[in-house]
């Protein structure tokens, strides 16, 4: 079962790749003040850029910890970017929506 | 587990309590180990065996000390550090598979990433602390964290954070080895020694006139004594060993036993008996003088009192000098085959000083010999500095400094483990 307090547009049932055209994940430490901030922030980039075609993950990374590991994550908040490649990881509480949009790969880098 | 020093008090110091590193001579210039649950700076320029000092500590925790560890690589792989360990003799991934080390390489790629405001390094404290948790490590190494600050740029949040991770190890009560690489003007290009004082060790490797040298220092150590001068060190293919030379002190015990010299009429001369036990004998001569021959002698007569020798040659090779002596009438190749003798042959200019010395002290403390011969030890002025070689054979020969006249070989007994 995993965390999640994010409407999930569901998944994708054994057919092979993403039936979303995004797959974000993003690992908090806790639900504290920066984490909410941060969920709040990528739900709204989300809902206006590319409603109803994402999937959005909310992990707590205290309750699974061995994924810090697994998905190369040292800084809380992480968004990282599954889908489309090239993944990439977008860090902090998602507050400067210009870089998050960059790190989504939605507007170039200036 | 560390206990808590009483500050300003120099005369009541409680001792703290150490963790051994296992590293050859390390942990004898360190009174013992490193400060048990704190955190070591280990320092110096690239390539200089900062990761390898690392690997040392935590496979020796592991493998001698019941003391699991985390490797948190910032820099190889885990699959780069265990075949660039394998040749030290490090099974890495055996002791992964035992559930003794956890290796987990900390991938940074800056432009993976994408800074958006507010954050901390949470992540990684829930990773590491997994890690230590998974297998109830009691050491851990960061090698090297510097590298953080080329993966993000908000210096500020790294500098805190930094501070955080370390107070973080402390208050885990694990040993932490964090490694960092030379800056100009300080010991690591971040100032990590800002945060991580409880000691520093500085590593360097130098190479002059071809001739390369590795040496340690110790540059703190809270609340401990320690030596403070530079020791040589070596790597080579069974790991990495500090010679402890310096730290000699002229305690040793003077033995009032003699020895034959192997030349009857000489041990008439010196008293009807020959050479002390544990002493230091310069030979000295000009060439064909026969100072070869007087060692061999020497030799000889230890061997056939059933003990063990080790000669060090530096301008021939074993068989030629059991050739040379066959005809003067000694078989040495018969004490060879019993195991009494072990040659150790290398050319002078093949390594530096302490490379030699190092190689010497390691062979020495594993053949426990009783007589050493060193044949010419002039070879080894050849490769040094006199004033290197004097600071670091005086102190351990006793009867004459290796800069008068024309020294040859020497030759003591008993070895004293640690002197050189
Ligand atoms: N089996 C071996 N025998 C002799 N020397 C070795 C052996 N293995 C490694 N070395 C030496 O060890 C040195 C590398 O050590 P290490 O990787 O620990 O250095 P480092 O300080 O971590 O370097 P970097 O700055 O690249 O991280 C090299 O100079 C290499 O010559
Ligand atoms: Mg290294």
């Amino acid at each position: 079962m995993e965390p999640s307090n994010t409407p999930e547009t569901g998944r994708n049932d054994g057919a092979p790749g993403p039936r979303h055209a995004y797959v974000l994940r993003l690992f908090v430490a806790g639900m504290t003040a920066r984490s909410t901030r941060a969920v709040a922030n990528i739900l709204a980039i989300c809902e206006e850029h590319f409603a109803g075609a994402y999937e959005l993950e909310v992990v707590n990374l205290y309750e699974r910890p061995s994924l810090a590991a697994g998905e190369q994550i040292i800084a809380a908040p992480t968004c990282v970017k599954a889908f489309p490649l090239p993944q990439r990881r977008i860090i902090g509480d998602m507050s400067n929506t210009g870089r998050v949009l960059e790190g989504l790969d939605l507007v170039t880098h200036a | 587990m560390a206990i808590a020093e009483t500050p300003g008090h120099h005369s009541r110091i409680v001792q703290l309590s150490k963790s051994p590193t296992g590293i050859d001579g390390f942990d004898q210039v360190a009174g013992g180990g490193l400060p048990a649950g704190r955190p070591t700076l280990v320092c110096g320029g690239a390539g200089c065996g900062k990761t390898l000092f690392a690997i040392s500590f935590l496979v020796h925790g592991a493998t001698r000390f019941d003391e699991p560890g985390v490797f948190m690589s910032f820099d190889e792989s885990g699959d780069e550090l265990a075949q660039n360990v394998a040749s030290l003799g490090f099974d890495l991934p055996g002791l992964v598979e035992k559930k003794k080390l956890v290796l987990d390489h900390v991938k940074i790629e800056r432009r993976e990433i994408e800074e958006t405001g507010d954050y901390d390094l949470e992540g990684l404290f829930v990773r590491l602390g997994y890690a230590i948790d998974s297998i109830g490590a009691r050491r851990v190494v960061l090698d090297t964290i510097e590298s953080l600050f080329a993966g993000l740029a908000n210096q500020s949040i790294l500098r805190a954070e930094l501070r955080r991770l370390f107070r973080w190890l402390k208050d885990r009560g694990v040993t932490a080895m964090i490694t960092g690489e030379r800056g100009e003007g300080t010991l690591t290009r971040q100032g990590l020694e800002e945060y991580v004082s409880d000691a520093v060790i500085v590593l360097d490797h130098r190479v002059t006139e071809q001739i390369s040298t590795r040496r340690l220092r110790i540059v703190k150590y809270r609340g401990s004594a320690h030596g403070t001068n530079e020791y040589p060190f070596l790597i080579d293919e069974d790991g990495l060993s500090v010679l402890p030379v310096t730290s000699i002190g002229l305690t040793h015990d003077a033995s009032s036993e003699r020895i034959s010299t192997g030349v009857a009429r000489l041990d008439m001369m010196l008293g009807g008996r020959g050479y002390f036990r544990g002493s230091t004998i310069l030979v000295s001569g000009t060439a064909g003088a026969g100072k070869s021959s007087l060692a061999a002698h020497f030799l000889d007569a230890a061997c056939r009192r059933g003990e063990r020798c080790l000669a060090f040659v530096f301008e021939e090779s074993p068989q030629q000098v059991v050739r040379n002596m066959r005809s003067i009438g000694i078989d040495l190749q018969r004490w060879v085959e019993r195991g009494l003798l072990e040659f150790h042959a290398a050319r002078p200019s093949l390594h530096g000083l302490e490379m030699h010395l190092s190689r010497m002290h390691r062979a020495i403390d594993r053949f426990q010999p009783s007589v050493v011969v060193l044949d010419p030890v002039s070879s080894l002025l050849r490769v040094a500095q006199q004033t290197d070689v004097q600071a670091t054979l005086t102190p351990a020969s006793r009867t004459a400094g290796p800069s008068t006249s024309r020294p040859t070989w020497r030759s003591r007994r008993s070895w004293t483990p640690g002197s050189c």
